[in-house]
């Protein structure tokens, strides 16, 4: 099961190191854009009314919703392997174990997405934000990223054409990009919407970044939904690889 | 090596009143074929040949019916199933290559897949680039290379892990007559290694220049199975061929004598050549769809 795992991360790693400079180049633009708008610009004449700056805020943000960005789309060409290439038939063929697919692909993601935020990190700090990095923050990114890996397998799995999956990032992620506690605390929300965007894993994510980055506070609630989220996905992500032979 | 038994495979399909029908694929399809056989599938597009060789390596799971390789049954059981793709090579009919690698990590991963060591595999995919005459595109990018070349390539990936067992789907579909050719020596030469090859292809003229045995199906069902000669002189050795308006009308004789007295009858122009599995393929789908 190990060397399945790796082998299907030694693809994804294979074609990543085709394409590593342009990878890195293209992952900085979108935060430097937030950083320099939304950090810099709008940011210099917000009060978070906690004593930190605006950038300080935002950045934890920033890294949720790129991360997540980062590992979903990351899984996404999965769905052209199995609607257009038939690529994926091939480790359908092989005696692979199913688990070892999702695994080896999520873990791809997974690095994809911390690449990208570790791109952030240092740009932030070029920025002047102040926030500190420890193990604790690494684990709920990682957990941020393969949650999000797994709900883009998920989606590449069912989707059929690439029109619809385009409308998946338009209809889930970019509602979450905006609502989900990156550039502005929930408190801000009528109830009801509050409470339905506390049921999403990039509101936890962003509360937890945000608690152990600037605020020296974590939320074991917030660890556990995300937990649940990890567990759930995995699930129908592994049925739905294991239903492609139906 | 290979035993079917009653295998079905019926797919959802939307009708043309748009509502739910069901559309039966394969269709009570029982055979056995040996080791060391080249065994052909033969059929018109839509015969059931791809669903066959889909069932036969795990793609997709039959409706009822059993698959059995070498005692081992295909079925829900992930180590039977793990025990019977290490025994199957597949070239598929479509180019379902990684297009973001290159010829040489299209091969690593498929090596990888079987879990081939680090000297083996290197080995290995050196000598089967040889073999299948692409070492030069190693490193080039698989959209990179042209169609005959993707096929042979096909082929080197199926073979990499030693296979026992190969299914061929139509492995040779619009390529021209030198790289068909080519292809065919290749599978021969495969076959005299002592692999146990399933061909599915509507080329008669490939069934019967590698096939030691043909299956003809349509619409899902087996409609008889015997070696290529067999089929012809069973059915007549020699074919009487004569024009009906615009179109070509034949018959097939036992005897050139039969054919010769058939067409002193006639009144149109008609000709007399040894029949084929051609001849065999329409007489036994049906002429109008054969033709």
């Amino acid at each position: 099961m190990l060397a399945d795992i790796w082998t299907v991360f030694w693809r994804d790693w294979v074609v990543l190191r085709h394409r590593m400079t342009a990878f890195i180049l293209s992952r900085m633009v979108a935060p430097i854009l937030y950083l320099t708008a939304f950090g810099w610009g709008l940011g210099r004449s917000i009060d978070t009314g906690t004593g930190a700056s605006y950038l300080d805020f935002l950045v934890p943000g920033i890294l949720a919703l790129n991360s997540m960005n980062i590992s979903f789309n990351s899984v996404v060409p999965v769905h052209a392997e199995r609607v257009y290439h038939h690529s994926i038939d091939e480790y359908i063929i092989a005696p692979v174990w199913p688990y070892a697919y999702v695994i080896g692909k999520v873990l791809a993601a997974v690095l994809r997405g911390l690449i990208s935020s570790a791109i952030i990190v240092a740009l932030a700090y070029l920025f002047g934000a102040n926030f500190s990095i420890t193990p604790l923050f690494v684990l709920v990114l990682i957990l941020n990223c393969a949650v999000f890996a797994e709900m883009g397998f998920c989606a590449s799995m069912h989707v059929g054409t690439y029109e619809q999956m385009g409308q998946v990032n338009t209809y889930i992620l970019l509602p979450m990009s905006f609502l989900c506690g990156t550039f502005f605390s929930t408190r801000a929300l009528p109830d009801l919407l509050r409470y339905f965007i506390d049921l999403l894993p990039l509101t936890h994510t962003s509360y937890l970044l945000r608690g152990l980055g600037v605020e020296n506070d974590v939320s074991m609630l917030s660890v556990a939904v995300l937990a649940v989220y990890l567990a759930v996905c995995f699930v129908i992500s592994a049925r739905s690889f294991i239903a492609l032979r139906k | 090596m290979i035993e079917i038994k009653n295998l079905r495979k019926v797919y959802e399909h939307i009708g043309k009143d748009k509502g739910k029908t069901e559309k039966i694929a394969v269709d009570g399809l029982t055979l056995s074929i040996g080791t060391g056989e080249v065994f052909g599938l033969l059929g018109p597009n839509g015969a059931g040949k791809t669903t066959t060789i889909r069932m036969l390596t795990m793609l997709t799971m039959p409706t009822s019916g059993e698959i059995l390789y070498d005692g081992h049954r295909v079925g829900e059981e992930e180590e039977d199933a793990r025990a019977i793709k290490q025994l199957i090579g597949v070239v598929p009919q479509n180019l379902n290559f990684d297009q973001d690698l290159t010829v040489g990590e299209n091969l690593e991963l498929h090596a990888r897949l079987y879990h081939m060591g680090r000297e083996e595999r290197e080995r290995r995919i050196e000598e089967l680039l040889e073999y299948v005459e692409l070492s030069d595109v190693i490193n080039d990018t698989v959209k990179r290379l042209s169609g005959g070349m993707k096929r042979r390539l096909l082929i080197a990936r199926a073979l990499i892990h030693h296979p026992k067992i190969l299914f061929l789907d139509e492995p040779t579909v619009a390529l021209d007559p030198q790289v068909r050719r080519r292809i065919w020596e290749l599978i021969k030469k495969m076959a005299a290694e002592g692999a146990t090859i399933l061909i599915t292809t509507h080329y008669i003229e490939e069934a019967e220049a590698i096939c030691d045995r043909v299956a003809i199906m349509n619409r899902g069902k087996l409609l008889a199975i015997d070696t290529p000669k067999n089929f012809i002189s069973r059915l007549g050795g020699f074919v009487v061929e004569w024009n009906e308006g615009v179109h070509r009308e034949f018959r097939l004789f036992a005897t050139r004598e039969d054919a010769s007295s058939f067409l002193g009858s006639l009144d149109e122009a008609a000709s007399i050549r040894r029949s084929n599995l051609e001849d065999v393929f329409i007489e036994l789908t049906g002429r109008k769809e054969g033709l």
